[in-house]
């Protein structure tokens, strides 16, 4: 993070405050989070990033306890693997509307009716399906 | 909110869960009795894990647990329950305020009682459970009753748990009792049924998962589950009753958990436990 938000300030601002301006940026990596600083700084996590943030965490989407997933430790078995998605699902809103209510395709599935019970936000589902495309 | 309204609609759709139910010939609209629901749960697991010895049932995740079970094994050389049975035994023995103990009062089988439970009470018309009768004797001899998942009930269930250890499971559904029938359906459709925002049933970890990994954990199949009751859990550090699991289940898929020992859970422990008659009683044990 820090890293990113460094060479983004260099590419702002002139050379002189460039050292200055890293410099504080270090201090801030100190004492605050990395993502505080760097939200700090305007520099934002994109879409993807933080639908895999939703993916990996266990309080939110929490897609690891059954899929593996690139990039992720000790995925479950009880599902596939999360590859291929975008070839596995062309049509964008396909993929959402499984993730919304999985029982819709399938009343038996174990998955999670992530929208229809209100487990993700719509947003979070959005920043989900930009992640699941990157696999 | 959501859990109890999307609940009971999941009840009357889920038509697919349903045939699952016909498939193990475990649904009560094929009128299946007790028995044969027992045999069709049994066949589920011993279809799915052919190489497992049936009798093997009794050690939770660790009946299919491979490399877990080597290292559940060295813990069970140095058992972390024991001082809960040492505990329990001087419950056990310990006289109450009139004289009595709970072996003259209630008891006079004891100690090794626990394999009669759950059972059916006549005379109450409802499932006893071995925790409620504990607390039942303790309020009839002006004790103070036990907390029931936290605290001595482990010390006492530990002890009559090892006492009993070796009895088979043999949970009796009398025939002349309608009551008794339908506190097992109702446990029977407890089971079955999804629950909470996570929408899970027992069955759908215990019996359609059964032995694949949630994360880095085997989830444990159903049959042989209250075996080893009570257990000392890692996570929990410490001896805690099926009840407290029970609990732990329900919220873990953001249900709502119901009272320990109250009806929904004494019917839960009714239908489980009769599916696991011919097993053997197991407990105390060591579980992650």
């Amino acid at each position: 993070m820090i890293h990113q938000a460094k060479s983004l300030a260099k590419s702002v601002v002139g050379k002189k405050s460039t050292i200055l301006l890293a410099a504080t940026l270090g201090l801030g990596g100190l004492f605050f989070s990395t993502t505080a600083s760097a939200a700090g700084l305007g520099v934002q996590q994109t879409s993807a990033e933080r639908g895999q943030e939703i993916a990996f965490t266990r309080k939110l989407g929490n897609c690891l306890a059954c899929h593996h997933i690139n990039g992720g430790v000790s995925g479950g078995t009880i599902a596939p693997p999360l590859v291929g998605m975008k070839l596995r699902f062309p049509d964008r809103a396909q993929l959402r509307a499984q993730i919304y209510d999985p029982r819709v395709k399938n009343p038996d599935t174990s998955m999670l009716p992530f929208g229809a019970h209100s487990i993700l936000t719509p947003a979070q589902l959005e920043d989900l399906v930009e992640f699941l495309y990157t696999l | 909110m959501i859990n109890e309204t999307k609940g009971k609609k999941m009840n009357h759709i889920s038509t697919k869960t349903i045939a699952g139910l016909l498939l193990l010939g475990l649904s009560s609209l094929v009128s299946a009795s007790p028995e044969s629901d027992a045999k069709a749960f049994k066949k589920y697991f011993t279809d799915r894990f052919p190489d497992v010895p049936y009798n093997d049932y009794i050690n939770g995740a660790y009946t299919i647990d491979k490399s877990g079970r080597e290292n559940w094994e060295a813990i069970e050389e140095f058992p972390p329950y024991e001082p809960f049975i040492d505990e329990g035994r001087a419950m056990w023995e310990k006289p109450f305020k009139n004289g009595k103990t709970f072996k003259t009062a209630c008891f006079p089988d004891g100690p090794a009682i626990k394999h009669k439970y759950p059972m059916w009470d006549k005379e109450k018309k409802m499932v006893m459970t071995l925790p409620l009768a504990l607390n039942n004797c303790l309020k009839a001899n002006g004790e103070k009753p036990m907390k029931y998942k936290k605290g001595p009930i482990n010390n006492i269930m530990a002890y009559l748990a090892y006492e009993a250890r070796g009895k088979k499971i043999n949970v009796v559904i009398p025939k002349d009792e309608p009551g008794a029938l339908a506190a097992y359906e109702e446990g029977k459709k407890f089971y079955f049924q999804r629950r909470g925002q996570l929408n899970f049933s027992c069955a759908s970890c215990h019996m359609q998962n059964a032995g694949l990994k949630l994360r880095s954990e085997i989830l444990s199949p159903a049959l042989g589950h209250p075996s080893g009751f009570p257990v000392y859990r890692s996570k929990w550090g410490t001896v805690g009753t099926l009840h407290r699991r029970f609990t732990g289940c329900n919220k873990q898929v953001r249900a709502k958990a119901f009272k320990a020992h109250g009806p929904e859970y004494r019917n839960l422990e009714y239908f489980l436990t009769a599916m696991s008659n011919g097993l053997e009683w197991n407990g105390p044990s060591a579980r992650k």
